[in-house]
C-alpha cells in the first residue's frame, strides 16, 4: 500500500497570534512552527501501517523552503521520502490541486490528510483534492484499518460516531483518535540521522489560481474583565446569568 | 440569479441549524437583491422555511439519500445550484455539511469560505469574516470566483424570521453508481443527550475535578440547564471522558449562548475552542487561573462545594419560573 500523508506547516498551538504590515500578514516572527496536530495523528497512523503491513509512506507540503524543517521532522519520525510543492499555500483550493497532481503522479492508494489546518482552519483541503481526484472520502475520520482494497473507517459526527466501508483509493480527513496522543512520536536521534539522508523533492506547481484571499486580519475584541460572584452568593450568578447575561 | 440554501434535516426533520442558515441566506439575497431557493433531502415537511425568508424548496425525495452520503448529498446541491443558477451557495457547520461543502465547492469551482459569521461586508467584492487560528482571530476573506460557497458558524447569525411564501418543486438529481462508494456499517449515537454541536448551553469539567468518579454532578448540572457535556483536552488524553467531548484546539470548537468551565485553567488551546462561546463563567479554586480572564464571570471556590449549590439554586430557578 502506497500511503501519502499530507502536512501543513503551522504555528504550535501555544502561539500568539498577531499581524503586521497593516493587518494584511501573519506575523511569524518568534512563532514555532510544528507539523499541523490533525496531520500528526494521520503520520502516526500511516506509521503503523507501514510497521504492521508493509506501506510505503510519503509526506507531501505544498510550501516555501521555510516548511522543510517540518518535512523533515515527519522523515525523523518515520517517512520514507518526501515532496515539497514549490508554492505559497494562498488557499484552499490552490493547496488541494497541487495535492492531487502529486496524488495522480505518484499513484497513492491512501492519501491521510488533516481534518483541517489549525491557522486558517479552511476545512476544505481533504474533501477538495476528493472533489479533483475523484477517489472515496471519509471526513473527521477517528479510526481506519485497511483489508487489501477494502477500507473500514469510523468518522465522528454530531452525537457519535458512524463505521463505513469502502475502498482504495481513498482519501480521509483524520483528527485525534486515529492515534491517541499518547502515541504521537518524538523523533529520535536515529531517525533524525537517517533524515538527514531520506529524499526531499522539490517540485513546482501545477497551474491553479486561487479563489479566495485574505484580505486583512482583526483579532477579537478586548474582553472587560470578569464579575466575580462570591462562592456563598451562588444565587447572585443564577439572577447575572438570568437578568443580565439572559443566557438562562 | 439566486442563493442556494442546504437546509440539513434528520430523519425527516429539519434541524435548529437549517433555520439558522436560511436566516443568513435571506439576508444576503437582500443584499444581492435576489431571492432564496433552499434544497432539502428527504424532509417531510419544508413549510417551516417559509417562516425564514425562503421563497422556493426544491424537494429532494430519494430512498438512496435515507442516509447521509456526502457525494450523493454534494451531487445533489450541485445539481440544485445549477439549476437554479445560484451564485451563492450556503451550508451550515454542522458535521455532516462540512464533510459535504469542499465537494460541492469543487463541483461548482466555486471558492469557499468556511466559520464565516457574519453576513459578507461588501458583495463586489465579495467579502466576508470568517474565524480563524482557531478562534483566535477573523480574517476578512473575499471571495473571487463567479459562484461562492459559504459555510456558517453555529451560533454566528441566529434565526430571524421573515415570512415569505415558499414554493415547492419536487427536485430528483442524477447520480452515478461511484456517488455511493461509502457504505455505513453501524450508527453510534446517544439520541437523548444534548450533543456540543447543537447544545445553547456546554458543561465542561477539567482537571479540577479530579476523576471520572466525580462527573455526575457536571453532568447533573447539565441536565438542569439542558445543556451538553464536554471536558478539556488532559481530560480526555486521561481517558476520564471520550474524545467526543475534548473542547480546544485539537478538539471540538464551541459556540455556544453559555459555557461554564468547572475546574478548567484556561489554557491558550482550550481558550481559543470555546473563544466563540458568547457568555462564559469559570468555577475554580484557583483564583490566578487564567480563564478568568476570558471569562465573563467567575466564581473562586472548591467546585464540589460550588456545583452542588449552583444545581441547588437553578432548580430553585426553574420551580420559580416554570
Amino acid at each position: 500500500m502506497k500511503i501519502l500523508v499530507c502536512i501543513s506547516h503551522v504555528p504550535d498551538t501555544t502561539s500568539k497570534i498577531n499581524f503586521t504590515e497593516g493587518d494584511t500578514k501573519f506575523d511569524t516572527n518568534g512563532v514555532q512552527f510544528v507539523i499541523n496536530p490533525n496531520d500528526e495523528f494521520g503520520l502516526t497512523r500511516a506509521m503503523w501501517f507501514k510497521e504492521k503491513q508493509g506501506a510505503s509512506v510519503d509526506v507531501v507540503n505544498v510550501g516555501g523552503p521555510e516548511t522543510e524543517p517540518t518535512l523533515r521532522k515527519a522523515l525523523a519520525i518515520g517517512a520514507d521520502s518526501a515532496i515539497r510543492v514549490n508554492a505559497i499555500a494562498t488557499d484552499g483550493i490552490f493547496v488541494a490541486k497541487q495535492l492531487a497532481s502529486v496524488i495522480e503522479n505518484g499513484g497513492y492508494d491512501l492519501v491521510i490528510a488533516g481534518r483541517e489546518s489549525i491557522d486558517y482552519n479552511g476545512g476544505m483541503v481533504p474533501g477538495m483534492i476528493a472533489g479533483l481526484t475523484g477517489a472515496n472520502f471519509v471526513n473527521t475520520c477517528i479510526n481506519l484499518e485497511v483489508d487489501g482494497t477494502n477500507a473500514t473507517a469510523t468518522r465522528e459526527i454530531d452525537g457519535g460516531k458512524e463505521t463505513v466501508t469502502t475502498s482504495l483509493p481513498l482519501i480521509i480527513g483524520g483528527q485525534k483518535g486515529l492515534v491517541e496522543e499518547s502515541d504521537l512520536r518524538i523523533p529520535n536521534m536515529r531517525g533524525i540521522m537517517m533524515a538527514r539522508k531520506k529524499p526531499l523533492t522539490v517540485v513546482e506547481p501545477t497551474s491553479g489560481e486561487a479563489q479566495t484571499k485574505d484580505v486583512t486580519f482583526q483579532k477579537p475584541a478586548e474582553k472587560g474583565s470578569v464579575k466575580l460572584v462570591d462562592a456563598d452568593n451562588i444565587d447572585e450568578l443564577v439572577s447575572l446569568l438570568h437578568n443580565e447575561a439572559k443566557v438562562i | 440569479m439566486s442563493v442556494l440554501v442546504y437546509t440539513e434535516s434528520e430523519q425527516g426533520a429539519f434541524k435548529k441549524v437549517a433555520f439558522e442558515v436560511a436566516s443568513y441566506a435571506k439576508a444576503v439575497a437582500n443584499q444581492l437583491d435576489t431571492t432564496v431557493t433552499a434544497i432539502t433531502i428527504n424532509a417531510s415537511d419544508s413549510s417551516e422555511l417559509k417562516a425564514y425568508g425562503v421563497d422556493k424548496v426544491l424537494n429532494a425525495t430519494n430512498a438512496q439519500l435515507d442516509g447521509f452520503n456526502a457525494k450523493a448529498y454534494a451531487s445533489a446541491i450541485q445539481q440544485a445550484a445549477q439549476q437554479e443558477n445560484a451564485t451563492v451557495v450556503i451550508l451550515s457547520s454542522s458535521a455532516n455539511s462540512k464533510y459535504l461543502s469542499p465537494l460541492v465547492a469543487v463541483g461548482l469551482n466555486a471558492g469557499f469560505a468556511s466559520n464565516v459569521v457574519e453576513v459578507p461586508s461588501s458583495t463586489a467584492p465579495f467579502t466576508v469574516k470568517r474565524t480563524t487560528f482557531t478562534n483566535k482571530a477573523f480574517s476578512n476573506t473575499e471571495i473571487t470566483s463567479d459562484v461562492k460557497v459559504i459555510g456558517l458558524s453555529k451560533n454566528a447569525f441566529g434565526l430571524v424570521e421573515n415570512s415569505a411564501s415558499a414554493i415547492n418543486e419536487s427536485f430528483s438529481p442524477s447520480f452515478g453508481d461511484n456517488d455511493f462508494n461509502i457504505n455505513v456499517q453501524s450508527v453510534d449515537k446517544a439520541t437523548d443527550k444534548v450533543t456540543i454541536a447543537d447544545a445553547e448551553i456546554v458543561v465542561s469539567g477539567g482537571r479540577g475535578l479530579k476523576g471520572p468518579e466525580n462527573w455526575g454532578m457536571v453532568e447533573e448540572l447539565a441536565e438542569v440547564l439542558g445543556a451538553a457535556t464536554a471536558c478539556s483536552k488532559p481530560v480526555s488524553d486521561l481517558g476520564w471522558r471520550p474524545h467526543s467531548e475534548h473542547v480546544g484546539q485539537t478538539g471540538k470548537p464551541v459556540a455556544s449562548n453559555l459555557y461554564i468551565a468547572i475546574g478548567i485553567s484556561g489554557a491558550i488551546q482550550h481558550l481559543a475552542g470555546i473563544n466563540s462561546s458568547k457568555v462564559k463563567v469559570v468555577v475554580n479554586s484557583d483564583p490566578e487561573a487564567p480563564f478568568f480572564k476570558a471569562a465573563d464571570y467567575g466564581v473562586v471556590g472548591d467546585a464540589f462545594e460550588v456545583v452542588p449549590k449552583l444545581i441547588e439554586k437553578l432548580k430553585e430557578f426553574k420551580a420559580q419560573n416554570a
